[in-house]
This record gives C-alpha cells, sequence and structure tokens, in this order.
C-alpha cells in the first residue's frame, strides 16, 4: 500500500484554560477515508481537540496539518472541514433547505448546482419531505439529518462530528448509528467522531483513541483496543474489567507465574521488569464452573453473591475470599444455567485472557 | 396550581380599580362640559372636537396636493416639501407639541437603535481593555435618576454654549439628551438576545464557509433583529414619556407633549388637556396590546 | 489568559487582541463615546461645578468652596437649619415606603395572575401592562381630581371621619404616597409575576407534606423562590422613587419637597447651579451607594440587576 498523507496530523497540541490543560501534548494522525472516534468522559478533551481541527479554538502550542498542510493560520472559514455540533446548531431563521444549501452559497456556487446537490443530499438522509420546514418543527432525529446533510453537502475532505446522537434516545441512537457507518462507507469521507460512549464508539469505529485529561491514554482498532488495554483506565472505561494485583513468584520462558489476592495464577505474554503489577481480566473471559471442576491451573473457588439474568446472557458478582469478581456467560443452555445466590462455585482464569497493564 | 380564592379577587380586583382609577377619570372628565375642571357638569365632545380640527384641515390641504403630477414628473422632493409643509405648520400648541414629540421620538431612536445595536453586539462579542468598566459605565443612564442626568446635560450644554456657541437649548439638544437615555437600553435588549443564542449557531455558520461579514448578515444579524426592533419600541416609548430630561434640555419652540400637560396643569386641569390625554393612553392601549399580539410565538404547525 | 494576546477564536471567528480592539471601537466605539461626552463628563462637570460658587447672575464661578455641601448639612446663612437634611431623610423614606407598599401590593396581585388559567391570565397581564406602558404624568395629575375636595373619594372619607368635611386630600404626603404606588405597582408586579410562573409548587406541597402551616410553607418554601423578581421589582421601584420630582410636584405641595424638586429650584427658579449640583450629586451618590449595596449583599441572593 502506497503511503498516503494523512487526512490529519496533529504534534504535541497544547490548549490551556486558566490552569487546566484541556488538551496536553496531544499527537494523533487520522488516515484519508478513516471512521475515527475520540472517546472519553466529559471533560478529557476531545471536543476540544475537535474544535481545533475545526478552526474553532486555537491551540497554544502544536501543529495541526489537515491533508498536509498546516492549518493553524487558516481561520475556520476557509478549513476544508465541517462541523457537525451536538446542539445541531442549525439556523432558526432559515427553512431545511436554506440551512442545508447555506455553505455553497457562501461559496458563491452557481444556482442550479447548489439546488441539485442539495436535493442530492436531502434524498441521500431521507429528509427530501422536510425541505421546506423551519427546524423548531422537527424532531431531534429529523435535526440531525439535517445537521448532517448540511455538513456533507459541501463534500468536505473530513468530517467532524461532536457527540451527533448524544441528544437522542437509544433506539433512535443505534439505528441511526448503523445509517452514519453506511453513509461514511459510501462517500469515503474521513470522520473524527467524538463520543463519550463506549459501545458506540466499538459499534462504529476504524480505531478509537481513548483521551483522560487532555492526553490520549491509547490508541488503536476497536477489537485490538477492547482485547489489549494497556491501562486500567482504558480497561474499565472500555467496557469492563476484573483488576487484580500481583506479585511476581517466577518468570518462565512463555510468562510468569503470579501471586494475587484469589491465589496463585500463570499469566502469558511478555512479563515487564517490575515485579508488581496489574492484571485485568474481562468479565466474559472469567468461565464460571461447577464445584466440582477445581482441578488444573488457574482455578479458584468462589462463592455466588449476585446472579443478574439480561435474557440472552447473565452476570455473576462472584467473591473469592475477599476479592469480587465478575463473570459473563452466553446463556447457551436450555433451560435454568445451574449457579444459584449464596452458591459455591469454580471460576477458571484462562491464562491467556489475563492482560498485564501498565499502570 | 389551585384557582384564586375569594380574598385574592378581592384584594386583586381593588388593586386592579386603583390602577385603572386614574386612567378612567381622565378619560371621564375629558367629555365634562366644564371649562376650568371642576365638578361634572354635563357631556360634550367639544373638546375632541377642538383637538382635531387641525386634522380636518390638515386632511382638506393634503387632499389637494397634486400627487399624480408630482409623481409623474418624478418631482418627489417638490412633494415631500409640500406634504412636511402642510405638516408641519404651526397650528395651535397641542398640534405642534405632537409634531415635536414625534419627531422627537423618532429621530432618536433611529439614532439610538442604530448605537445601542452596535454596542449590545460589540460588547457581547469583542473585548477590549477596560470592558468590564465601560460596560458597567453604559448602564449608568438607566440606574440614576433621570433628574440628575437632565440637570447635568443641562449644565454641560449650558457649558459649551458659553465656550463654542453650540447648543442652543430646543429640538437638537432635546435629541441628543433621548439617544443618550436611549443607548443602553437598547443594548441591554440586544445583549440579551445575542445571550440567549446558541454561540454553535455562529460557530456553524464560519464552519461551513461563511466569511465574518457574510455570518453577521446571513446569521448573526437576523437571529439578533427581533431584539433589535422590541429594544427599538422600548427606546420610543421611553423618548413619547419621557419628561423630566425633556423639560430641562429643551428651549423655546420645542414644547413636547409631556411638557405642555404639565405645564398646563401646574395652571389647572381642563378638559382639553383630558381629551388630549385620553388620546394619549389610547394610544399606549394600540400600542400594549399591538406588542402583545405581535410578541405571540407563532405556534408550530406539523411536527 | 497568556492566549489572549496571540488571538483568540470567538463565535467561530479568528481574531487577534488587535483585531478584538479594532471591532470593538468600530460597535461599541461611538456609543460609548456618545454616553461620555453627554453623560458622562458632564455629571463628572456636576461634580465640578458642586464645589463652585454661585455667580452674580446666576452661573458658577471660583472660588472653591465646600459651602454647597456644608449648606445642604443644614449650615445654611441663617444659622443651623433642618431644612435639607429632612429633605433627603424624607426622600429616602418616601422611595423605601413606596417599595415597601408596592411590594405588599404587588405580592398578591402576583399570585393572582399567576393563577389564573391560561386566556385570563393573558388579559390580567395586558391590564398590568397597560398602565405601565401609559404616561406617568397623565396618571399622576389624574390624582389631583380624583382627590379634590370634591370628588367621591374625599367626600367618602370625610363621611367616614377622617378628615374634616370640605378639606382636600391633596395636596399632601398621602396623596404622594398614592401617585407613588399606582405608578409604580407595575413595575414591581411584572418581575415578581415572571418569577412566581416559575415557582416549584412541588416544594410548597413537600413542605405541607411534612406538616408546616401555610405561614411557614410560604415563608420557608415560596418566598425564597420568588426572592429574584422581588428583589429587582424592589431595585425597579426603589431608584426612580427617590429621584422623582413630577410626582411630589403635582401632588406634594410646597411642604412636601423632595430631592428632585430641591434638584429642580435650584437649577430652575433659584438659578444656583452649584448648590443643585451639589444635591444632584449626593443624589446620584445615594442611588449609586444602594445599587453597590444591593449587588454587594442582596445580589448573592436576588439575582441581577435589571
Amino acid at each position: 500500500m502506497a503511503i498516503q498523507t494523512p487526512a490529519i496530523e496533529v504534534e504535541n497540541l497544547v490548549r490551556q484554560f486558566g490552569d487546566v490543560f484541556a488538551l496536553d501534548h496531544v499527537s494523533v494522525s487520522i488516515r484519508k477515508g478513516e471512521f475515527f472516534s475520540l472517546l472519553g468522559p466529559s471533560g478529557c478533551g476531545k471536543t476540544t481537540l475537535l474544535r481545533c481541527i475545526g478552526g474553532l479554538d486555537i491551540p497554544d502550542e502544536g501543529v495541526i496539518r489537515i491533508d498536509g498542510t498546516d492549518a493553524r493560520e487558516i481561520p475556520a472559514h476557509k478549513r476544508p472541514v465541517n462541523t457537525v455540533f451536538q446542539s445541531y446548531a442549525l439556523f432558526p431563521h432559515l427553512t431545511v433547505r436554506g440551512n442545508i444549501a447555506f455553505g455553497l452559497q457562501m461559496k458563491k456556487v452557481a444556482k442550479p448546482e447548489i439546488e441539485e446537490r442539495v436535493k442530492r443530499v436531502m434524498d441521500m438522509v431521507q429528509i427530501a419531505k422536510l425541505a421546506d420546514r423551519k427546524p423548531a418543527q422537527l424532531s431531534g432525529g429529523q435535526k440531525q439529518r439535517v445537521a448532517l446533510a448540511r455538513a456533507i453537502v459541501n463534500e468536505p475532505s473530513v468530517l467532524l462530528l461532536d457527540e451527533p446522537l448524544g441528544a437522542l434516545d437509544l433506539k433512535l441512537r443505534k439505528e441511526l448509528q448503523i445509517e452514519l457507518l453506511a453513509l461514511q462507507r459510501r462517500l469515503g469521507i474521513t470522520f473524527v467522531y467524538v463520543t463519550h460512549d463506549q459501545e458506540e464508539a466499538l459499534v462504529m469505529s476504524d480505531r478509537i483513541a481513548v483521551m483522560r485529561a487532555g492526553k490520549i491514554e491509547q490508541m488503536g482498532e476497536a477489537e485490538a483496543l477492547y482485547e489489549n488495554p494497556r491501562t486500567r483506565y482504558v480497561s474499565t472505561f472500555l467496557g469492563s474489567c476484573n483488576l487484580l494485583e500481583a506479585t511476581v513468584r517466577q518468570r518462565t520462558p512463555t510468562g510468569a507465574v503470579v501471586q494475587t489476592t484469589v491465589g496463585e495464577l500463570r499469566v502469558e505474554g511478555s512479563i515487564p521488569d517490575r515485579n508488581k503489577f496489574t492484571l485485568a481480566i474481562r468479565p466474559e473471559k472469567v468461565a464460571l464452573c461447577a464445584p466440582g471442576e477445581s482441578a488444573g491451573e488457574n482455578r479458584i473457588k468462589v462463592k455466588v453473591v449476585e446472579v443478574i439474568y439480561i435474557g440472552s446472557e447473565t452476570h455473576y458478582v462472584l467473591k473469592a475470599g475477599e476479592q469480587p469478581l465478575s463473570a459473563e456467560a452466553m446463556n447457551v443452555k436450555v433451560g435454568h444455567q445451574g449457579f444459584d445466590i449464596g452458591q459455591d462455585a469454580v471460576v477458571h482464569l484462562p491464562a491467556a485472557g489475563l492482560l498485564v497493564l501498565d499502570d | 396550581m389551585r384557582r384564586p380564592s375569594f380574598p385574592l379577587w378581592l384584594v386583586s380586583g381593588f388593586l386592579y380599580v386603583f390602577m385603572y382609577a386614574p386612567i378612567v377619570v381622565v378619560i371621564v372628565f375629558s367629555f365634562n362640559v366644564a371649562k376650568h375642571g371642576g365638578p361634572w357638569t354635563g357631556f360634550t365632545t367639544e373638546w375632541y372636537q377642538q383637538l382635531l380640527r387641525p386634522a380636518y384641515s390638515i386632511a382638506s390641504e393634503l387632499k389637494v396636493v397634486e400627487y399624480r403630477e408630482h409623481i409623474k414628473q418624478l418631482e418627489l422632493r417638490t412633494l415631500f416639501n409640500k406634504i412636511s409643509e402642510i405638516l408641519l405648520q404651526p397650528r395651535n400648541d397641542k398640534w405642534s407639541a405632537a409634531i415635536n414629540t414625534g419627531i422627537l421620538a423618532f429621530a432618536s431612536t433611529i439614532l439610538a437603535t442604530a448605537l445601542g445595536t452596535m454596542l449590545g453586539y460589540g460588547l457581547s462579542r469583542y473585548w477590549f481593555p477596560g470592558k468590564k468598566l465601560f460596560s458597567l459605565l453604559m448602564y449608568i443612564p438607566v440606574v440614576i435618576p433621570d433628574i440628575v442626568m437632565a440637570v447635568a446635560m443641562l449644565s454641560f450644554y449650558a457649558m459649551v454654549r458659553d465656550w463654542l456657541g453650540l447648543f442652543e437649548l430646543g429640538m437638537t439638544t432635546m435629541i441628543i439628551a433621548h439617544i443618550t437615555f436611549q443607548i443602553p437600553f437598547v443594548a441591554i435588549v440586544v445583549r440579551s438576545r445575542l445571550a440567549g443564542m446558541d454561540p454553535a449557531i455562529e460557530e456553524a455558520a464560519h464552519d461551513l464557509g461563511a466569511s465574518s461579514w457574510q455570518t453577521f448578515w446571513h446569521v448573526t444579524f437576523p437571529l439578533m433583529l427581533p431584539g433589535v426592533l422590541a429594544g427599538a419600541m422600548l427606546a420610543f416609548t421611553l423618548s413619547l414619556d419621557d419628561f423630566v430630561v425633556s423639560f430641562f434640555t429643551t428651549g423655546p419652540g420645542a414644547t413636547t407633549l409631556p411638557i405642555l400637560i404639565y405645564s398646563s396643569v401646574k395652571r389647572g386641569i381642563t378638559p382639553d388637556i383630558n381629551a388630549l390625554s385620553t388620546l394619549i393612553v389610547l394610544a399606549s392601549v394600540i400600542g400594549t396590546l399591538g406588542v402583545t399580539l405581535l410578541q405571540r410565538p407563532a405556534k408550530p404547525s406539523g411536527g | 489568559m497568556a492566549n489572549r494576546h496571540q488571538g483568540e477564536v470567538r463565535f467561530g471567528e479568528q481574531l487577534s487582541a488587535r483585531g478584538q480592539l479594532l471591532r470593538s471601537a468600530l460597535t461599541s466605539g461611538p456609543s460609548i463615546l456618545w454616553v461620555t461626552v453627554f453623560l458622562l463628563l458632564p455629571l463628572v462637570g456636576v461634580g465640578v461645578i458642586s464645589f463652585l460658587t454661585r455667580g452674580e447672575a446666576g452661573g458658577y464661578e471660583l472660588p472653591l468652596t465646600f459651602g454647597n455641601y456644608t449648606r445642604f448639612a443644614g449650615w445654611g446663612f441663617f444659622g443651623y437649619d433642618l431644612l435639607y437634611p429632612q429633605i433627603i431623610l424624607r426622600s429616602i423614606v418616601l422611595g423605601a415606603g413606596t417599595a415597601l407598599l408596592c411590594m405588599l401590593a404587588a405580592l398578591p396581585l402576583a399570585f393572582f395572575i399567576a393563577a389564573l388559567p391560561g386566556r385570563y391570565k393573558n388579559l390580567a397581564l395586558t391590564l398590568v401592562l397597560i398602565p405601565f406602558w401609559t404616561n406617568l404624568l397623565i396618571r399622576t395629575y389624574a390624582w389631583q381630581i380624583l382627590l379634590a375636595p370634591e370628588s367621591w373619594i374625599t367626600r367618602a372619607v370625610a363621611l367616614v371621619g377622617l378628615i374634616e368635611p370640605g378639606t382636600p386630600l391633596y395636596p399632601s404626603a398621602f396623596a404622594i404616597y398614592i401617585g407613588m404606588v399606582c405608578d409604580y405597582l407595575p413595575f414591581i408586579v411584572l418581575p415578581l409575576y415572571s418569577s412566581v410562573e416559575k415557582i416549584d409548587w412541588s416544594i410548597a406541597e413537600a413542605a405541607s407534606d411534612l406538616g408546616a402551616d401555610g405561614k411557614r410553607v410560604f415563608w420557608h418554601a415560596i418566598l425564597p423562590q420568588v426572592m429574584p423578581g422581588l428583589v429587582a421589582g424592589v431595585i425597579l421601584v426603589l431608584i426612580p422613587a427617590m429621584g422623582q420630582f413630577v410626582i411630589p410636584d403635582l401632588l406634594g405641595g410646597a411642604k412636601t419637597v423632595m430631592l428632585g424638586n430641591a434638584i429642580q429650584q435650584q437649577f430652575g427658579p433659584s438659578r444656583d447651579w452649584p448648590f443643585g449640583s451639589a444635591i444632584a450629586f449626593l443624589g446620584m451618590g445615594v442611588v449609586l451607594a444602594s445599587l453597590w449595596f444591593y449587588a454587594r449583599y442582596a445580589g448573592e441572593k436576588g439575582g441581577e440587576i435589571i
């Protein structure tokens, strides 16, 4: 594959508000045509990063390149990017058609072309019927579509989306996630998508950057990020995780044997030089077995404290001595799944599922 | 919330009567026969006829203007001069006071709305050193008693007149004074309108490729326009109602309706002043109802 | 912020500090200049004149003196005289009294309007707006008719025995209060009503569920919620009421001179501008001081001015 110029390149970006670093030396490179998500809780700096890329905020330090061009001195209205705002920010005095045509009119595109392109985009996001309405007469989902149409009609090289589905109810959000993804694949535009919803990020993104306190904590493809979180923060923010403090007992060629609060465990993979670290294991990797099946490595006796039945799967809260553990299992058996509150059981923590964290 | 209780009805009813008693009494006594006020002696519309007599003569004079000829020959300036000559011709003190009040209110409102809108926009959008202090100082006309404002301007005009020979008291000084106290009111209304707007809307305009001018004319201005109009309405009413500032900054030949009413009342209330006041009250009622109806939000249709 | 000097983005627009200054000059500049030239400097001028001496034929001249202020404090040409200290006290009492009476009247009225069903609510509100927008002068002089010796009201009051038959109710301090409350009532009803509309009644219900009686529910669950409107309304009444000159002039007569009338007297018939300026300057001081006091103390609970 030929080396492409990245759509967005950010180097050592700093943005300070008073004493608070909204962006603390952030560097990231976003590929052309990629669906890239910035994931983190509110106040982590993800929206600030998006605004800096869009030209709605100026970084104090650092470089932003859009399509290889230094964008620092380019004002917002000349950047080849468009934003879908969290509040939609539709122009209340213009109709849906007027809103969508706005960008093209400002660039003095010829009238027939504007008409043609607006119509095409309205068909694409299925709002042709609403063309003559004012924003006040639209539902949340409709506004969202208009905001999207208004941005993509300009055929930007990058589309910035700031929690675009945040204000919608769950069902509509799921529908629009799929539509948005299909649209992105069809248009081939680079999407930079800000969200605090980890599931949304996992469903939609090619790559995700998890942000925390103005820094990118970890970045990677959705699957890699989920399967291999590097820090406690990422492991618990993206999905949930059991965390165990571990002390190295013995190093082996394939890994190590460690002592934890639940007993001795064998761990695979590269082991850091430190003797103490944190182990993480996803609840769905924790295999719950009958009390008799205690033979073999990494098996621990537990007590079932809570059983949460949610239809397709069941979540268990367990206790190994004082250490709480959670486990999740698909309800593959027909009928009762076999574990009740207060019952003794055994869990198997497969060595491959035990992750060594950096912090 | 529960319905108002009987004692609440009673108290509120009394308060409404209390607020309307002076208005009603002015209207009633405008139909009184007694020439020099005093008790009720009988019903007449004489005072209204006297008041409106100039209107009849104006109407008849306006009728004979040859509009078509002028418009055909594009002598619009001549036409304008003719009409304004008829309107502005001195007829009686009440009529010229009304004309003066109108000129004062319109001239000051137009200028104050332009200035106040710019101020409101500037203060809500741009930073400059000392902005906090200046935005406080700009609101002084709102908070100081009008008599203090009035004498300050009076002495200022006197000082400048002594030095430079400018500012002979009259319509110009009155217009300047009115603009001064109208500016902050317009600015407050415009500013609160701007403060209620989602900042992302203007960001969106820039984001979609609009330059600063384009954003202002296509987005910001249309959105702040209701605030500008509301500010202008407020400024206009303040000018119409003002007595104190006008009283101190006016000069010979520039009497306004409030000044006329005040000086007449000081000599004794007469039915013709009541008739004049009634017409002013009528105008206020129409104005209030008009604004109330205009401000009623349009119902969203469909959905 | 260090960043301000490099420029920042506001409302999507990238501006340097110089750009902001330029735009401020173009937008706020003309108005600031206007108000400064035509009001702020003249106010300073009033301050300066108040330290000058009255000229032979009116006007003012050197030398500088504190005489105008000491005269206002009571040390006149003929020894100590309480006239002016009384005037200032009377004005403050009039302002505070008017504000108090308006507040007592506005509370039931605002709750009444808020309790009406939709259509009648708009009507009741419009009925408050009409006097609000009607010329104050007209509404004031009308009380001369209403309180004249031959009016029904005066006769009724005489019949009850509160006054001698045939004596007028105006001019008097009573007439001033009537005129003041009548004129300023709408100014406090409107902001108070908008607070009453926003009351969360579930708090009051919770309080009465918890056993609070009517009085305590009002004091602890309702009054705090309408405080912002009440305070704003009181300010809207108090300030113009203290400086009023038309209402005392038309309804009060010679015995009840207020600050406003005293200023008018000096700038008008007496032609003693330095002394008038001193009174005006002090009057402004009283108003600005009470506003500052409000912003400092009451403002913390009461919300914003205006």
